[in-house]
């Protein structure tokens, strides 16, 4: 479990997240919903430790991260993986070289070892045979299951995904979203994502969080999301066609 | 300034940390001697060639009284390669080649979240990525001079040849005659300092590149400017630490 306890974070004049505190459950895909510009990108980049928040805590487990020392952090981050909006590939790596970076960097695997565990991070993403392309040559969808493979490949505790779904068509946005959940539900781990794709709210969220101008609005789940009594949510739930007519 | 300096220095103690893997930093160094030593070497030696030939020429059309020898032709030369063209002027070709590279790599790498990608990994970035730079740059340079030296005077020698204006025993008595090995010294300390200066001030102000494309070009530019003027004003301080 991942809890956050009265963070804050101003960037200059601006304050961007206000004494927000919430929890993040074990085996469950938490999502932090909001609409562009409410923080919850500063939020995740908090909890990831690539922002340092200027009050409140970051809890993993009991170990309090936002208060460790930079090398100690190391630890926890090593427990860690993250999907990027850009999928964040090295462009300079094959998927199979991706994909084997951090066992290369963490473990003392052998290279048939190592391969062995790629193979099988690419069969969970069903990309198998896809291990010398660039990542130049991969669709939206398929850098965005690649860099899944790769944050999956350590085995991490907390998987972070930031708009996973951001520039792919629904039916593919659909099978990340199902990826996703169903990967947190086999490993067990404690899965945050950050979106504002109501479907993926509908579709996986266990747990939702809504921010709105840096301040935690609502919290609830994806049955509750559409039937909540709070106008800011429902403002942002219903602002598209289709949405207004899911609730008529 | 004064926050530039810091934050320079405070990425040097970062980049100096212990490799978080002997093999991976292994397997990084061999990739950036054939990326950043190597792959330059067509164009240190291309330039090189040219550059002794132009100063030798040139020193032969300046002699003009009969009362200096011919073979300070090759004197000349010999002295300017070793003492400024090869180490400095190759160096500062190196500013553009190498260092305008690994800014571009590194911030392109910044604005498209790789970097961030590594730091979640728990991977430490500036250790994993400028160290290798900073070393194989180090080792590869000096080598790299060593060809400009060995060709400049080669194409000092075919220019002379070619134009006539110097015979090879008068161009090869002037490249013996009073030559100080320290100079070769002076030369090598000077390139592992230029070396040092353009990997870590190219991956610094790489690494510190915000925003999209447009900021990786910007960064690029105060890269190879800033390390331009470093190398000129290192070269004036070595020379007078070092020769003076």
């Amino acid at each position: 479990m991942i809890e956050i306890r009265h963070i804050s974070k101003s960037f200059k004049e601006h304050q961007v997240l206000k004494d927000v505190s919430a929890t993040f459950e074990n085996g469950q895909t938490n999502l932090i919903i909001g609409q562009s510009g409410s923080g919850k990108t500063v939020l995740m980049k908090c909890l990831v430790g690539l922002y340092q928040a200027d009050e409140g805590q970051v809890i993993y487990d009991n170990r309090v991260f936002s208060e460790m020392p930079e090398l100690e952090k190391m630890t926890i981050r090593k427990e860690v993986g993250m999907l990027f909006q850009g999928g964040a590939l090295f462009d300079s790596k094959t998927v199979e070289e991706n994909i084997m970076f951090p066992l290369s960097m963490f473990t003392k695997q052998s290279f048939e070892e190592k391969r062995e565990r790629v193979n099988f991070c690419l069969k969970r993403v069903n990309l198998e045979n896809s291990n010398k392309l660039l990542p130049s040559e991969l669709s939206g969808g398929m850098t965005k299951r690649v860099a899944i493979a790769r944050a999956i490949s350590v085995n991490p505790k907390y998987l972070f995904c930031d708009e996973p779904n951001s520039g792919l068509d629904p039916r593919t946005a659909g099978i990340i979203d199902n990826l996703i959940s169903e990967i947190t539900q086999e490993y067990k781990m404690t899965t945050v994502i950050n979106t504002h794709d109501m479907n993926s709210v509908l579709e996986i969220g266990e747990k939702v969080i809504f921010i709105h101008e840096g301040k935690l609005w609502w919290t609830g789940d994806k049955n509750q999301v559409l039937r909540a009594d709070n106008e800011e949510l429902n403002n942002f739930v219903f602002a598209s066609e289709l949405t207004r007519r899911l609730k008529k | 300034m004064i926050r530039t300096v810091g934050s320079y220095v405070l990425l040097l103690r970062d980049a100096f940390r212990r490799p978080d893997k002997g093999s991976v930093f292994r397997k990084q160094l061999m990739f950036e001697f054939q990326s950043l030593g190597i792959e330059s070497l067509g164009i240190v030696l291309f330039i090189s060639a040219f550059t002794g030939g132009i100063a030798a020429l040139q020193t032969a059309y300046n002699i003009d009284s009969p009362l200096i020898p011919l073979t300070m032709v090759g004197f000349v030369t010999r002295q300017s390669i070793i003492l400024e063209f090869s180490p400095t002027i190759i160096s500062l070709i190196l500013v553009g080649k190498v260092g305008s590279r690994i800014t571009s790599e590194i911030g392109t790498m910044k604005v498209t979240e790789q970097i961030d990608a590594l730091k979640i990994m728990g991977v430490n970035p500036v250790n994993y990525l400028i160290l290798p730079k900073i070393t194989a740059a180090m080792i590869m340079n000096p080598i790299l001079i060593i060809f400009s030296v060995v060709i400049s005077l080669m194409g000092g020698y075919l220019a002379c040849e070619l134009s006539g204006l110097v015979t090879l025993a008068d161009y090869m008595a002037g490249l013996r005659y009073e030559f100080d090995p320290f100079t070769v010294t002076y030369a090598i300390i000077k390139t592992v300092v230029f070396a040092f200066l353009i990997t870590s001030v190219s991956g610094f102000y790489g690494y510190n590149t915000e925003g999209g494309a447009l900021d990786v070009g910007n960064s690029s530019t105060k890269a190879v400017v800033n390390t331009s003027i470093l190398i000129i004003l290192f070269d004036l301080i070595l020379t007078q630490l070092m020769l003076v």
